[in-house]
């Protein structure tokens, strides 16, 4: 079965000499569609750097990141932006949300910028505000919004679409528990129906929604379970002890 | 004990037969706290005896109650009802806590010297994230996915439960090995000046 997302020793290291920081120690990792794996570890452990790095938001130091068969390497910028509109729905741990567009506008604008007409976007957006229970807040700007509720838009965002990959960054940190409930199963459903998900969180709850469960500690994957994928359990084992 | 007063809440909604509380109970409960049906008996027999519930004669049969037990249904008595309502209105107490291995285990493990305790606390954070992985399948598939029953959600909410408790041991285990991780380090930062003769004024302060 052939991975949606491989990171092949991927390293990240941040600043140079005294105040290098190494984010990513030669990490490797999979994700395969209708597969939903959770990344968990310390702050600062660098679960961060790896969905960024896997949605292209960033380049390793060394190693690779291939997105569907593809090596974002080879991308150009206009490559990977594409790449990033049409693949990939990514929930950032703040949630980065237009200020000036309203919450529909916010959902609809990937499609908007990858030609889809407004019309059909717009539907599109709609039916993703619905699954995540706001859509009678469509024409509200973030600013007139609770936390919650814009953490709700930015999960819209990522899930619009047939995106392929699904990168979330500590999507439920401002919602209560039957809300944030409401998140995971939604990220499930779109996993369960092909795509691949990987779910960053520090709590075991929302990891407890995950197929596979992935445990990094200052750069490193120390330890990984539920992977029903030998070659991954191989691949992580180098690093383990 | 809860089972006692479970039995009796249960019989509010009218009268039962023991395998019809039996079968009670465990809708709402799964499979995570097994009755067998002689503990139902036997529960019965002494809320029969301390007054809380009665026996209903099947059919104004004359039967006593005596003979065989599958026929006979028990109805809660109006002090088994005000029971009922005292167990609903005070809080379960939290004064003793059960006894829990990890933490006893834990507690023995950082005091001994060559035992390593994060890979103690990473097999069991490991162990305990598979339960919840497992209870969290239970919950988005089969009858707790779309509770349609009042028995359903009350099941959901069982495994919810059983969620929130091995979160919290796994929160307590993330906390554990902060703690020891930031102990290691400042014992490093300070064992040099343990160790070394008499360290110089500016070695203190840098
Ligand atoms: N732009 C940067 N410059 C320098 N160091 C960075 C940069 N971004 C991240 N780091 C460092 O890399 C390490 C990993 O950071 P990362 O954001 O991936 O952690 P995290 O696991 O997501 O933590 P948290 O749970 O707090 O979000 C940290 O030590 C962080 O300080
Ligand atoms: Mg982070």
């Amino acid at each position: 079965m052939n991975a949606v997302l491989n990171l092949q020793s991927v390293s990240r290291v941040h600043g140079e000499g005294v105040t290098e920081v190494h984010a990513l120690r030669s990490v490797s990792f999979r994700a395969h569609p209708g597969e939903l794996v959770a990344v968990m570890g310390p702050s600062g452990s660098g679960k961060s750097t790896l969905l960024t790095l896997a949605g292209g938001l960033d380049e390793p130091t060394s190693g690779s990141v291939w997105v569907e068969g593809t090596d974002l390497a080879s991308l150009d910028l206009a490559g990977r932006a594409r790449m990033r509109r049409t693949s990939i729905g990514y929930v950032f741990q703040a949630y980065n949300l237009i200020p000036a567009l309203t919450a529909a506008e916010n959902v609809s604008l990937p499609l908007d910028l990858v030609g889809q007409r407004a019309r059909a976007a717009r539907a599109l957006a709609m039916h993703a505000l619905e699954e995540v229970g706001i859509a009678d807040l469509a024409d509200r700007f973030p600013d007139e919004m609770s936390g919650g509720q814009q953490q709700r838009i930015a999960i819209a965002r990522a899930v619009v679409g047939e995106r392929r990959l699904i990168l979330a960054d500590e999507p439920t940190g401002a919602l209560d528990t039957d809300t944030g409930e409401d998140v995971l199963r939604l990220i499930r459903a779109r996993c369960d129906a092909g795509a691949a998900g990987v779910l960053v969180t520090h709590e075991a709850r929302h990891a407890a929604w995950a197929d596979r469960v992935v445990f990094l500690r200052d750069g490193v994957i120390v330890d990984e379970h539920g992977a029903d994928e030998p070659d991954t359990l191989l691949e992580t084992s180098g690093s383990t002890r | 004990m809860s089972i006692r007063q479970a039995m009796l809440a249960l019989l509010e909604q009218g009268p039962m037969y023991g395998y019809q509380l039996r079968s009670e109970f465990e809708q709402r409960t799964g499979e995570t706290w097994p009755l067998n049906i002689g503990q139902v008996y036997t529960t019965l027999a002494r809320l029969e005896r301390d007054g809380l519930v009665e026996v209903v004669t099947d059919a104004e049969s004359g039967d006593s109650g005596d003979g065989d037990r599958a026929h006979v249904s028990y109805r809660a008595t109006p002090a088994g009802l005000e029971e009922v309502a005292a167990w609903f209105a005070t809080p379960v107490p939290r004064t003793q806590p059960p006894r829990d291995e990890l933490a006893i285990k834990l507690a023995i493990a950082v005091t001994l010297p060559g035992v390593d305790v994060a890979a103690i606390i990473q097999r069991q954070r490991s162990a305990t994230i598979s339960a919840m992985q497992d209870y969290t399948r239970l919950k988005r598939t089969g009858r707790a996915a779309n509770p349609d029953a009042p028995a359903d959600l009350a099941w959901s909410l069982v495994l919810d439960s059983l969620v929130f408790d091995a979160e919290a041991e796994v929160r307590w285990l993330d906390h554990c090995e902060a703690r020891l991780r930031r102990a290691a380090s400042e014992k490093a930062r300070v064992r040099p000046s343990v160790d070394a003769p008499a360290p110089s004024s500016q070695e203190v302060v840098r």
